[in-house]
């Protein structure tokens, strides 16, 4: 048995520094769970019996030199078949920073479960394989994540031990892809990095492999990362829940604060229904507060005996409601969508139905080129237009995460069908 | 009943992960009609009961909690659960292997190493067709095991209470779909994000109470399969064992028979959060023979039900 590495005791510690959500992506077989492993076990976040279940497994499925992979590739028909089928989300933390890591498919069948991954991540580490380079799933992926508004793509070029460590190579791939991102209707910025996630160059730290390569390992990038979104939007709060104790007056309005801050004797607006009403009180975790900041679970209280209910809105600055919005969907199921098809959907705390107005194209993935289309199959990215049965208090996403985007619903099997980026309300 | 508040001193990772855990149970417990909250007495589910009675104060917690009993439990972890429930005024349903097996629902497994762990199952999935469950929250982490990690925070249960990792629903954000039909339901894990490490560290800015067992304690013990088994009730010595008195802890509380101490002198939240933070081995790994069984002990368990 390989020898363990030791445990470093600042694991305790809690960095400063804002916790880093990361997604993979890439295409099949580029590495990505590998990576994972190798920033877990570089990091030594790997602990005795994972590592000793891992050489195990590799014993079992493959010729017995310790995979990585395996780590997060933990259900059994992944294993099986050597790829990863959905998310595994692993934890660890660095004494700079602790980060929380989805590893993703890059089968086009599992593209579904590398949205789900992607959507909540600031970063996107996709993958490319040195010798294929980009390919249409690296594409589709980083489409997927820049859509999802990741705050920066890391580029890993994967498997330089098999290129020779040759300069032209990663340049010719780092290239290729940092011009397709910027042609995306979103572009984020590329950092690239030149890696072998098998043996650990330029991972968390600089190999002698690549001489010409002068920035950081990627560890380091991602511990430095300053992921902090835009300036504030304006504060609103989705009713999840009336909260009222039997036998008491006590009123209160629960759901998570979104925007800016919100502070006793603000003024509020009720949204779609447009009652105004000054904040009289705020509890979080069953405390009284002065004010709240943005993330924050809360429960307000306000005052006039206003009339709010689940799936309204409060709103610090005036926002309207519509009933009609557009937007970028990643489609998820294999029913096709089509312009009049019906679906559930969520917006915040706001259930409805939705009816696809209009299809207005789809985009192509290669020349990214709007493509008319009158269905959008599995897998694919189009902007759309919905008409929903009640208003709903929407920004675009680029504004607001949490007001531009929701999901729509399958009707017959209830499976969540399709993630829609908002561009335009009303 | 006294009013729990987070410690103004938790650290703001902290602070976000309760936030979240509290969107999600208010989510959930609004969206779907008849949910459960699974109690079992230990550190994860305290954490996640202590929350949900916050989530909703200065209200009830408006669904009940439920214990699903192997009979093979520590008293002072039996003891606890009925002190915790009281004190946070909550309604307590305990679900029973004992009477699953007497009812011929299961049958137990014999000899000196039978576990009663799987039976826990069909005593859960009863209990839930029983009261109408739509909805069950559990304690569960990703960070405990491999096929932990591929769940969803709100996860899809077929009306045989069945999981299908290979199919599960797509999750973005945290935008929940708790749409489900008749007979169908969900489970719904709001300290999916969180450590051992964080849940102990909350423990501690929160001060919530843990059964004794949680702490270092001299005990009989039988070492077994790597395990350090407490001596008593389902643990029976085998002819030519030899049992001794040891200095220990629980890193996790289950059922006797396959819940294995650790040797410690951890005997305050803080010693045990400077022993967690070092530790070498994985909690399950170390305290749970049923995970060792085989290599995807865990991800059957979940298939057929368990939590
Ligand atoms: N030579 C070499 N092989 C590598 C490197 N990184 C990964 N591999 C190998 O490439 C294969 C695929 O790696 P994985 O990590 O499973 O790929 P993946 O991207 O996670 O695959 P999916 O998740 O199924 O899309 C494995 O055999 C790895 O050992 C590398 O840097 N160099």
């Amino acid at each position: 048995m390989t020898s363990l590495p030791s445990l470093p005791t600042l694991r305790i510690a809690r960095p400063s520094v804002a916790t880093l959500r990361v997604a993979t992506a890439g295409s099949v077989d580029d590495g990505k769970s590998t990576l994972i492993g190798r920033l877990l076990h570089d990091t030594k976040t790997v602990f005795e019996d994972q590592l000793a279940a891992v050489e195990k497994a590799s014993r079992r499925y493959g010729d017995g030199e310790r995979n990585l992979a395996l780590l997060t590739d933990g259900l059994r028909a992944e294993r099986e078949q050597g790829i990863t089928i959905d998310v595994a989300h692993r934890y660890f933390a660095t004494p700079r920073r602790s980060f929380i890591v989805a590893d993703t498919p890059g089968h086009s069948q599992y593209t579904r479960n590398m949205v789900t991954g992607a959507s909540t991540a600031d970063v996107a580490i996709v993958l490319v394989d040195a010798r294929h380079g980009v390919l249409e799933q690296t594409r589709r992926h980083a489409f997927i994540a820049s859509l999802l508004g990741v705050k920066a793509i890391a580029l890993a070029v994967n498997k330089m031990d098999l290129v020779d460590w040759d300069e032209g190579e990663f340049d010719s791939v780092a290239k290729d892809l940092a011009a397709y991102v910027e042609a995306l209707p979103t572009p984020v910025p590329v950092f690239a990095f030149p890696i072998s996630a098998l043996h650990g160059d330029n991972v968390v730290a600089v190999s002698q492999h690549s001489p010409w390569y002068e920035g950081p390992a990627l560890l380091d990038w991602m511990e430095t990362f300053d992921a902090s979104g835009p300036a504030e939007s304006a504060a609103r709060l989705d009713v999840q829940r009336v909260i009222r104790p039997q036998g008491s007056d006590f009123r209160g309005f629960a759901g998570r604060l979104v925007g800016g801050r919100l502070a006793v004797g603000d003024s509020i607006t009720v949204m779609p229904s447009g009652q105004r009403s000054v904040v009289t009180g705020i509890q979080r975790f069953g405390r009284e507060l002065a004010s709240a900041t943005a993330g924050q679970a809360i429960t307000v209280s306000l005052a006039d005996n206003i009339d709010a209910a689940r799936g309204d809105v409060l709103v610090a600055a005036d926002s309207p409601a519509t009933e009609s919005v557009s937007g970028h969907v990643c489609w998820m199921i294999d029913q096709p969508l089509r312009e009049g098809s019906r679906y559930w959907f969520k917006h915040g705390t706001r259930v409805g139905r939705a009816v696809v107005s209009a299809v207005e194209y789809r985009h192509d993935l290669h020349t990214l080129e709007p493509v008319a289309a009158d269905q959008i199959a599995l897998n694919d990215l189009a902007m759309v237009r919905l008409s929903l049965s009640e208003p709903i208090v929407a920004t675009s996403y680029e504004v607001s995460r949490e007001g531009g985007r929701l999901i729509l619903v399958d009707e017959a099997t209830n499976t969540t069908a399709g993630a829609v980026m908002i561009t335009e309300a009303a | 009943m006294r009013v729990a508040r987070v410690n103004a001193t938790a650290s703001p990772h902290l602070e976000s992960l309760a936030d979240e855990a509290v969107t999600i149970i208010r989510e959930v417990a609004t969206e779907c009609e008849n949910p459960v909250l699974l109690f079992s007495g230990g550190k994860d589910s305290a954490v996640l009961l202590h929350l949900a009675v916050l989530a909703f104060a200065p209200a009830r917690l408006p669904f009940p909690v439920m214990h699903v009993d192997t009979g093979h439990n520590f008293v002072e972890v039996i003891d606890y659960r009925d002190e915790f429930v009281r004190k946070v005024g909550a309604r307590l349903i305990v679900a029973s292997v004992q009477a699953s097996i007497d009812a011929g629902r299961v049958v137990e497994d014999t000899g000196p190493r039978a576990s009663r762990n799987r039976l826990q199952s069909v005593t859960l999935l009863d209990a839930i067709a029983e009261h109408g469950f739509d909805a069950v929250f559990g304690g569960g982490r990703r960070d405990e095991d491999k096929a932990r990690a591929k769940e969803r925070i709100l996860s899809f249960r077929d009306r045989q209470g069945r999981w299908d990792p290979r199919n599960q629903r797509p999750e973005p954000w945290d935008v929940l779909n708790a749409r489900i039909r008749k007979g169908e339901q969900l489970r719904a894990f709001p300290l999916s994000n969180w450590t051992e490490l964080d849940v102990w560290q909350f423990i501690d800015a929160e001060q919530i109470p843990l059964p004794s067992i949680y702490y270092s304690h001299r005990r009989e013990v039988i070492a077994r399969d790597g395990m350090l088994l407490a001596v008593g009730g389902p643990v029976v010595l085998e002819p030519g064992e030899q049992s001794s008195v040891e200095t220990v802890r629980y890193r996790t509380v289950g059922d006797a028979s396959c819940t294995g101490a650790v040797r410690s002198a951890a005997a305050t939240v803080d010693e045990v959060i400077a022993e967690v933070a070092a530790a070498r081995i994985t909690e399950r790994g170390a305290t749970r023979a049923d995970d060792t069984f085989s290599e995807s002990a865990m991800e059957d368990r979940k298939r057929e039900g368990y939590f």
